[in-house]
C-alpha cells in the first residue's frame, strides 16, 4: 500500500531487511556477544528478568501496602527511591512493575507471532486469492496507527493488563505477517524448495519442514525489536489507564500518577520512566545487534 | 503515470473495505447488548430505544455494516453519546490543534534528524556517527510520556521558562502558543528525528558509494558540494514515502503527548472518549485516521513516482 516493499517491515521506526540470513546460521550467539553494545543489552534483559521472578524476595516493602505517615517521602535509607501519593515504597513498585512490563512484551509478542506467522506463511506460500485477501487484511490493521488501533480495542475489550495485551499483539500482527509473508517468498524461490516438491513432498509438509524453520531468524530479530514496543506500548495504554489497573503496579500506571506531582514529588516519575526507558534500550539493543550477527554482509 | 495512478488508486478500495470492516468489528467485540453499554451507567430507556434503532441492532449483522458503511460514505461517523454533536464535526473541530503541533513536531525531525543522518553517514565510523546513533537509540527507546514529564519538572516547575500545560490558540497570542507548543512539539519530534535519521544515514551511505558521486570527487568537486547537491538530493528522495508512512508514530504519540501537557487535540479525544465509554467517537476517530493514512500514503505514493521516473514503470 505503499512504496515500502513487501520485503521490509517497519516496526518503530527500524527497518528489517529481508536478505538478512533466511538460513539459521551457527554461532550467532557468539557473534552476538562479541557485539558491546548486544551484550549490554542482553545483560539489563537478564537483570530485569532476574529481578521481576525474584521481585517477592528483593523487594524491601509490600508494592501495595500504604503507609500514611510516609506520603511522599524524599529518598531516604528507608525508602531508597522515595514514597507516592499514598505512601506506598517506590521501589518496590517499580521491581513488581518490572513483571507487568516483561509479561506485557512478551505475551504480546507471543500472540503477533502465533497470528502472524501462519498467516504470511499462508499468503507467501499459496498465493493467488489467499494472497490477496491477506495482503488486503494487512494493508487495512497497518493503516490504523499502532497505539491508537490498541487503544481502541483495549477500549472495547475493557481495561485491564490481559486485554492490553491482546491490543498489543493483535495490533502488531500485520508487521509478522508481511515479515513472514515476504521471507516465505524469497525462501520459495530457493532450489531446495524445488528438489523437495521434485520429490513429491505435499505442500503443507514443504511449508512446515522446509519454509518455517528458514524463515526465523529475520522473524527472531523483528520478534526482539517489537518486544521494545510492545513494552512502550503497555506502558503508554497503563499510562492512559487502559492497561494494569490499580493498585497492582505498573511502570506506565506509576507515571500516570507521578505526573499530578511533578512539583514536590518528582522522584515518582523518574525512577519507573527510566526503568521503560532502559528496558527499551536494552530489546532495541539486541534487536540490532541479533540483526548484524544474522546479516551475512556483516559475517 | 496515469496508469499508474489508475493502478494505485484501486489498490486502495479494499483496503478502505477492510478498514471499514475492522473498525465495524469493533463494536462486536463488547460483552453483552450493545445498546445497554453504549448507553452508558444511566441506561437511560429512550436512549436504548433511540440506539437499538440507529445502529439497526434488531437487524443482522451484514445489514447492520452496510447501514453503518452507507453512513460513513455520506461524511456521517455517528453522534457524540456525551455531547449529541456528530462525531466528524467533534473530530474537525480538534484536528487543527493536533495539525499544528504535528507541524510543529516534524520541523523538529526534520531539523534534527536530517543533519543527524547525513553528518552521521559522512563521518562514519567516527565519534560523530556514534553520537548521532546514541541520539537515535535515546529517541527510539524513550517513552514519550515521560519525556514531557521530565521536561515539564525541568523547563516549567525548575527554570519557569514553559507553561506546564495547556493551549493558546495563535490567533489569540502567537508568543503564547509558541511557548505552549514548544515542549510537546519536542516530545513529539524526538522519535521521528530518531526515524529519520536511521533512514537519512543509510539512504546517504548508499549513495555516497554510487558511481556518480564517485565521478563527481574524480572530477574535483568540492567535498560539501558533493554531499549537499549530488548526494543529498537523491538520498533524501525515500524520505517522502517516509514522511507518510510516520503519520501514525505521529498521531499515536499524540494521543500521549496531548494527554501530558492537556492540549485540546484529537488525540484527546480519542482519550476522553474511551473513559466516557463514547464508542461512536472512538470508531470514528479510528476511521477517520486509518482513512487519512491510506490517503497520505498514495499521495506520497505519486508523489514518489513523480520524483522518480523508475517506479511508475514497475
Amino acid at each position: 500500500m505503499s512504496a515500502q516493499t513487501a520485503d521490509t517491515v517497519a516496526i518503530e521506526g527500524t527497518d528489517l531487511p529481508a536478505e538478512i540470513a533466511t538460513a539459521a546460521r551457527p554461532h550467532t550467539l557468539r557473534r552476538l556477544l562479541r557485539r558491546p553494545s548486544a551484550a549490554v543489552g542482553l545483560a539489563i534483559i537478564v537483570a530485569f528478568i532476574g529481578v521481576a521472578l525474584f521481585a517477592p524476595w528483593i523487594s524491601p516493602y509490600d508494592p501495595v501496602a500504604t503507609d500514611f505517615a510516609a506520603v511522599r517521602k524524599a529518598p531516604s535509607a528507608a525508602h531508597w527511591l522515595g514514597t507516592d501519593e499514598i505512601g506506598r515504597d517506590v521501589l518496590s513498585r517499580v521491581i513488581f512493575g518490572a513483571r507487568a512490563s516483561l509479561l506485557a512484551g512478551v505475551v504480546s509478542v507471543l500472540i503477533s507471532l502465533a497470528i502472524g506467522v501462519p498467516t504470511g506463511l499462508i499468503a507467501g506460500y499459496a498465493g493467488g486469492i489467499a494472497d490477496m485477501l491477506i495482503s488486503r487484511m494487512t494493508d487495512a490493521l497497518l493503516a490504523c496507527p499502532f497505539l491508537i488501533l490498541a487503544i481502541a480495542l483495549a477500549a472495547f475489550l475493557g481495561p485491564s493488563l490481559e486485554n492490553a495485551m491482546i491490543a498489543i499483539g493483535i495490533s502488531a500482527t500485520p508487521a509478522f505477517i508481511r515479515l513472514a509473508r515476504g521471507t516465505t517468498l524469497a525462501v520459495k524461490a530457493e532450489e531446495y524448495i524445488l528438489a523437495a516438491r521434485a520429490i513429491g513432498n505435499p505442500p503443507w509438509r514443504i511449508a512446515l519442514r522446509h519454509v518455517l524453520p528458514n524463515i526465523v531468524p529475520p522473524l527472531l530479530v523483528q520478534a526482539t525489536l517489537a518486544i521494545a514496543a510492545a513494552v512502550i506500548a503497555e506502558a503508554s495504554l497503563s499510562f492512559l489507564g487502559l492497561g494494569q489497573q490499580p493498585p497492582e503496579p505498573s511502570w506506565g500506571s506509576m507515571l500516570n500518577t507521578a505526573k499530578n506531582y511533578i512539583d514536590n514529588a518528582p522522584w515518582m516519575a523518574l525512577w519507573p520512566g527510566l526503568s521503560i526507558f532502559l528496558l527499551v534500550l536494552s530489546f532495541n539493543l539486541v534487536g540490532d545487534g541479533l540483526r548484524d550477527a544474522l546479516d551475512p554482509r556483516h559475517a | 503515470m496515469l496508469t499508474y495512478l489508475v493502478r494505485r488508486i484501486a489498490t486502495i478500495a479494499p483496503t478502505l473495505v477492510f478498514v471499514s470492516m475492522l473498525i465495524f468489528g469493533l463494536q462486536q467485540l463488547l460483552p453483552g447488548d450493545p445498546a445497554m453499554i453504549l448507553a452508558g451507567e444511566e441506561r437511560d430507556p429512550s436512549v436504548i430505544a433511540h440506539l437499538r434503532e440507529t445502529l439497526h441492532l434488531d437487524k443482522p449483522l451484514p445489514l447492520r455494516y452496510l447501514y453503518w458503511v452507507r453512513g460513513v460514505l455520506h461524511g456521517d461517523l455517528g453522534e457524540s453519546l456525551r455531547t449529541q454533536q456528530p462525531v466528524l464535526q467533534l473530530i474537525l473541530e480538534k484536528l487543527p490543534v493536533t495539525l499544528e503541533l504535528g507541524a510543529f513536531a516534524i520541523v523538529i525531525a526534520l531539523v534534527i534528524g536530517i543533519p543527524a543522518g547525513v553528518v552521521s553517514a559522512v563521518k562514519r565510523g567516527t565519534a560523530w556517527d556514534y553520537g548521532a546513533n546514541i541520539v537515535a537509540l535515546w529517541g527510539l527507546s524513550t517513552p514519550n510520556f515521560w519525556l514531557g514529564i521530565m521536561l515539564i519538572l525541568l523547563f516549567s516547575v525548575t527554570l519557569g521558562w514553559l507553561p506546564a500545560s495547556g493551549y493558546v490558540s495563535p490567533f489569540e497570542d502567537w508568543r503564547a502558543n509558541i511557548a505552549s507548543m514548544i515542549m510537546p512539539a519536542f516530545v513529539l519530534g524526538n522519535a521521528i528525528a530518531a526515524v529519520l535519521m536511521r533512514h537519512t544515514r543509510s539512504a546517504m551511505l548508499q549513495v555516497l558509494s554510487s558511481d556518480y558521486v564517485r565521478t563527481a570527487r574524480a572530477k574535483g568537486v568540492p567535498e560539501r558540494s558533493v554531499v549537499l547537491k549530488h548526494a543529498l538530493r537523491n538520498g533524501l528522495i525515500p524520505i517522502i514515502t517516509l514522511g507518510a508512512l510516520e503519520l501514525g508514530t505521529l498521531l499515536s504519540g499524540a494521543v500521549l503527548t496531548e494527554q501530558v501537557f492537556t492540549i485540546p487535540g484529537f488525540g484527546k479525544l480519542i482519550v476522553d472518549a474511551v473513559f466516557n465509554r463514547d464508542y461512536a467517537v472512538v470508531q470514528g476517530v479510528v476511521m477517520f485516521t486509518a482513512t487519512a493514512y491510506i490517503v497520505l500514503n498514495l499521495v506520497a505514493d505519486i508523489a514518489y513516482a513523480v520524483v522518480n521516473p523508475r517506479i511508475r514503470y514497475q
